[in-house]
């Protein structure tokens, strides 16, 4: 488990615009996996992500989507909308 | 020194809430507290009192106010009783949670089914995990007392604990008596403005309220344990300075004649006057009988209920509260409190007083009697015993 910097009278967090810091990634116990050389830059599962965990492709550059990992919580909803097939899940492994 | 009043217990609490300067008062009316915010009410409409009334929609709104107010660093207050507070208790725990020093008066009532609006202790017992300390007063005066000495010790940073200040149903809320008002200068003097650790301020933006998962949510526990215990500490202090500054003495245990008791009584609230009267009585039939009234619920005294045990050969615990598939509250923590002591007198337990029913001389007469038969046999016959039961058949 991680260290706590401090722990706050009544858990009040003291820096706002804090919660970047705090990485969610960890919940997940599958991870959806990008194959580059499919992806169109549509950026569908980016528009659908809910958790803003998709970088956007950039299509003048060549450039395919991302996945942050550290706020990706595997739900798999990039998956299900890739109309290539760009995208599939994979279990993690820690 | 302040100016002699006859007041009910109701307008002791709101004029001690006046004297502490509160800022916000988020109130929901309930029978037998209902006089609290009428009175606050009145105060503010004669320009007496520069606070906020705030009348909200229900208990649990009044306390989740509280808890906004008290964050953005007002000194708050509030009453209820009975039902009412149940209706606040998921927020009483978040304003402990929080470290939110709101001190609530609760005019002790019993609790549904069947409905009853007479005294009781069910309602404040059933909030002892709450993390809220516990006052309990036995007259008009003490409600005013423990009203003033609560927001000292809760908005101490080393404690930051909301307070319940329990005064029993109609015994005391609605019952002339007569009571010391302090003067305002004196109140100011003993209780300084509220200093929060931090508040919710849109030039400096916070957090209040924040999501934990288990990497630190037990440390916020502890957190809280640590607040309650130096709370021990701190009732002590203030006790004192109140001492001091209006002579009057509060003590989380008050003895009464039991130096070489072989029976002493623990009672908490209004019951407490009638336990002295009774140890009299019983004292001039030959009885060694004295009597404890617990002023302080949480945290729990536990020197202080240790050194009253080996003072003793029964301890007779009075509970007007009941948990059912145990026992009285009072009971339980006296004898948890006791468990590791080497030498420790035979524990008994009385249930009574329960829903408005009155506490008499003749009830101390016979919970005397099923003491000193506890003593013959080197124990009671029963751990728990309902005194004053009537006779109707029970289905």
């Amino acid at each position: 488990m991680e260290k706590a910097e401090k722990v706050t009278m009544g858990a009040v967090i003291t820096t706002p615009g804090s919660a970047l810091d705090y990485k969610t990634g960890s919940w997940r116990t599958l991870k959806p996996v990008l194959t580059e050389e499919k992806c169109k830059f549509c950026n569908i599962c980016w528009q659908f992500c809910p958790d803003s965990a998709i970088e956007p492709a950039d299509a003048k550059a060549k450039k395919p989507i991302k996945i942050d990992y550290d706020y990706c919580k595997g739900c798999g909803i990039c998956v299900h909308e890739c109309p290539f097939d760009a995208l599939k899940m994979v279990t993690e492994e820690k | 020194m302040g100016v002699k009043q006859v007041v009910k217990g109701n307008f002791a609490t709101a004029v001690a809430a006046k004297l502490a300067r509160v800022d916000v008062v988020p109130a929901y009316p309930i029978t037998p507290s209902t006089l609290f915010p009428e009175q606050i009410s009145t105060y503010i409409a004669n320009g007496e009192m520069d606070a906020e009334l705030l009348l909200t929609e229900s208990e649990h709104s009044a306390m989740s106010a509280a808890i906004g107010a008290s964050a953005s660093g007002a000194r708050v207050v509030t009453a209820t009783a009975s039902q009412g507070l149940k209706l606040m208790s998921e927020m009483l725990f978040i304003a402990s949670g929080m470290r939110l020093p709101i001190v609530t008066a609760v005019g002790n009532r019993a609790l549904s089914a069947p409905i009853n609006i007479w005294c009781d202790h069910q309602d404040t017992i059933a909030e002892r995990d709450s993390g809220c300390l516990q006052f309990y007063a036995e007259n008009n005066q003490d409600a005013l007392d423990l009203m003033v000495i609560a927001f000292r010790v809760s908005e101490n940073h080393r404690v930051l604990l909301p307070s319940l200040v329990g005064l029993d149903a109609f015994v005391l809320t609605h019952t002339m008596e007569g009571v010391d008002v302090p003067l305002q200068e004196e109140v100011d003097s003993f209780l300084p403005p509220y200093k929060p650790v931090y508040r919710l301020d849109v030039k400096n933006p916070m957090t209040f309220g924040s999501f934990s998962t288990p990497a630190h949510y037990t440390e916020f526990k502890y957190q809280q344990w640590n607040a309650m215990k130096n709370a021990e500490k701190v009732i002590d202090e203030v006790f004192s300075e109140f001492y001091n500054k209006f002579g009057r003495k509060h003590k989380k245990v008050n003895e009464y004649r039991t130096d070489d008791a072989d029976i002493i009584f623990l009672t908490m609230g209004s019951m407490s006057g009638t336990a002295r009267a009774s140890i009299d009585a019983l004292r001039e039939k030959g009885i060694k009988a004295g009597a404890a009234k617990l002023t302080v619920f949480r945290p729990f005294p536990f020197d202080e209920v240790k050194k009253l045990s080996g003072k003793t050969k029964i301890l007779a615990v009075l509970d007007r509260n009941i948990s059912f598939g145990f026992g009285g509250a009072v009971f339980s923590e006296v004898a948890g409190a006791l468990v590791n002591e080497k030498e420790k007198p035979i524990l008994i337990d009385f249930i009574l007083g329960l829903g408005g029913r009155d506490v008499t001389q003749e009830d101390f007469y016979k919970m005397a009697d099923l003491s000193e038969t506890a003593i013959e046999k080197g124990g009671p016959d029963d751990m728990v015993n309902w005194i004053n039961l009537n006779d109707a058949e029970v289905q």
